[in-house]
């Protein structure tokens, strides 16, 4: 399959500061590819020269097989992680200020159906909630029916609400074959919507590829969570991690049989036992010993 | 540089609205300047100086003492060009021009003080001197101000609406994501540049009009010329705007810069007073500056009724700038 975005070794150095570090990567049509990583990991660096905003130090990004150009802005769709709009400008001559902009602009009635932008179309742009606000960003982003769009940390600061209308939404972009490029540190956004993610930390990639695969490729076992009242005294013969927390305690095993059996024979209550399976946070907590959201 | 009209009409249109909109700029575009007319009409409105005024043609050659000039309260004047005395015995700026050497003086025959003038020279030592007669209109300070004024309103409105409107975009974002579309930055800089040309010829022609119901000042030349000299001092001055935009990202640094280059060309292109009495170098500064240019070809075209031939000098001083502080503006401009 051809690859829509190919990056090279692509580097970016400001002064004192190695914002980027030599990744590559490919990314094909219709997927929705994840950059995850703590804030300063370089994810933001990283999408904005992919979107052709800063220049990289070195390296080489091609969109459907040439150097960024005049055909990658009339295709690429943007949202960027803060956005100011024009003041005294409503959303719907918002709307028309960016379709004037490119040459194949979608229909406004489209946009606005999509985005769920009929409420507040006649309303200023600087009196918008939150997610109005982030639906209007990603119906300007939307504007020109693109072939690639880049989302930086479309949900961050929204209510979990806003949230979860924002995944739906994005759900039905993605069935437009849209190939979506996104930057988040919310673990459960990334689960959901990305079919690939790459994870950052200190300027480079640590790990990459499906979700699932990932989790796969590094863990064998899942996470029996249990109160700390309920833990026993002593865990001997656990043959297990065990993680003490200030309210929970987490035992970390591939053999769940002979863990929880064990836990009856230390006469352990367990009707309080939760067993999850491991998720992208204990991935990047391991990969990068820090806290997503630091 | 390609400029896609729809492109170019989508910033003009939509930054024509921000501006309309927005009321407290608006009422301040518009009220400054004539509040500034209104207030400096009104303190020089009265007779400030009682003095006749009366202009002595001097000619080494043929000196003769004349008892009139000898005569107390009367300021008496050597000029050197007779064409521009006799000007300004029509506008009366002068009372009186008198040439002993011909044995001849002019008066304004609507001019009162011109009357007494002549009958205090005849009765010491010009009883048979010719009269001349002119007439015109008296020009006052106000006449002279109000091309000032307008020219500086205009500066005003172009670095501060071009020049602090783009930091403004760069800073909060606005510029970025115009960036991340097929938008040039000739396009954006073209609807910039003409959304504010437009509106400062509004605000303009609104504050010449309203001016005049007040106070009804001269108009002697064209107005087409006079709108083709405020167009080019107003794309030049917007072109020096954008030269400070063109790469600043800091408000505070803007608005410094802009009131570094407004405030000195307010008080050194003649404005308020006329620079002839100045330090050479002072006039020399002054003829580096738009300003300076625009208020002369003004001046000339309102108060002389001078036609564009007569202000060639200073069209081809404006042109000349527009240019440089176009190359500057667009080679140095970046959106981030």
């Amino acid at each position: 399959m051809l690859s829509i975005l190919a990056v090279k070794d692509l580097v970016k150095h400001y002064p004192g500061v190695n914002a980027v570090n030599g990744i590559s990567f490919e990314l094909h049509k219709g997927i929705c590819f994840g950059l995850l990583g703590p804030n300063g990991a370089g994810k933001t660096t990283t999408v904005e020269m992919l979107e052709g905003i800063i220049a990289p130090t070195s390296g080489s990004i091609r969109y459907r097989g040439a150097p960024l150009g005049e055909r990658f802005q009339e295709q690429a769709g943007i949202m960027f992680q803060t956005t100011a709009l024009q003041n005294f400008i409503t959303v719907r001559e918002t709307l028309a200020m960016f379709r004037l902009l490119y040459a194949h602009p979608l229909p406004a009635q489209d946009l606005i159906e999509l985005c769920a932008l009929g409420h507040f179309l006649n309303r200023d742009t600087g009196q918008l909630s939150g997610g109005q606000r982030q639906r209007l960003l990603l119906a300007i982003a939307l504007v020109n029916d693109p072939e690639i769009l880049f989302l930086d940390e479309p949900t961050t600061g929204l209510d979990p609400q806003a949230r979860r209308n924002f995944w739906d939404l994005l759900a039905r972009i993605k069935q437009r074959h849209k190939t979506v490029i996104l930057t988040t540190h919310y673990m459960e956004e990334a689960y959901h919507l990305c079919d690939e993610i790459a994870i950052m930390d200190a300027g480079e990639i640590i790990a990459e590829g499906t979700p699932q695969a990932l989790l796969a490729e590094h863990y064998n076992d899942v996470v029996l969570q249990l109160p700390r009242e309920d833990f026993p005294a002593t865990d001997g013969g656990l043959a297990a991690t065990v993680l003490r927390g200030e309210q929970v305690i987490e035992i970390l095993t591939a053999d769940v049989d002979t863990t929880i059996r064990r836990l009856v024979e230390l006469g352990t209550p367990l009707n309080r036992l939760v067993i999850r399976p491991r998720t992208l946070e204990d991935l990047f907590l391991e990969l990068t010993g820090k806290q997503l959201r630091a | 540089m390609p400029l896609k009209p729809r492109r170019f009409l989508a910033i003009l249109i939509a930054r024509n609205k921000e501006y309309w909109r927005d009321r407290a700029a608006l009422g301040w575009s518009f009220g400054f300047p004539l509040l500034v007319v209104l207030a400096f009409g009104f303190a020089f409105s009265g007779d400030t100086l009682d003095l006749y005024k009366v202009g002595i043609i001097d000619s080494a050659d043929s000196r003769q003492p004349l008892a009139f000039t000898d005569t107390e309260y009367i300021q008496f004047i050597a000029v050197t060009s007779r064409q521009s005395a006799v000007t300004r015995v029509e506008r009366h700026q002068l009372d009186m021009l008198v040439e002993p050497a011909a044995r001849r003086y002019w008066i304004n025959d609507s001019s009162a003080r011109g009357y007494i003038l002549e009958r205090v020279l005849r009765g010491s030592g010009g009883a048979d001197y010719v009269r001349q007669t002119v007439s015109g209109r008296e020009i006052r300070y106000i006449d002279w101000l109000v091309p000032g004024v307008l020219s500086m309103n205009m500066m005003f409105s172009a670095l501060f609406g071009v020049g602090y409107v783009i930091v403004r975009y760069r800073r909060n974002g606005v510029l970025k994501r115009l960036k991340a579309t097929p938008l040039s930055a000739f396009e954006f800089l073209a609807a910039q540049m003409v959304s504010r040309l437009w509106l400062i010829l509004a605000v303009t022609a609104l504050v010449y009009a309203g001016t005049d119901m007040l106070v009804d000042f001269r108009m002697f030349g064209s107005y087409l010329d006079l709108l083709l000299v405020f167009t080019l001092g107003s794309v030049s001055m917007i072109s020096l705007a954008l030269v400070v935009a063109a790469r600043v990202s800091s408000e505070e640094l803007a608005g410094g810069l802009l009131n570094l280059i407004g405030w000195p060309m307010m008080f050194l292109s003649g404005v308020w007073f006329s620079l002839e009495g100045l330090h050479g170098w002072v006039q020399a500064l002054a003829q580096l500056l738009p300003l300076t240019h625009l208020i002369a070809a003004c001046r000339a075209i309102m108060i002389d009724g001078a036609g564009l031939a007569e202000v060639s000098g200073q069209i081809a001083a404006l042109l000349t700038m527009t240019l440089i502080f176009l190359a500057i503006g667009s080679y140095s401009f970046r959106w981030q």
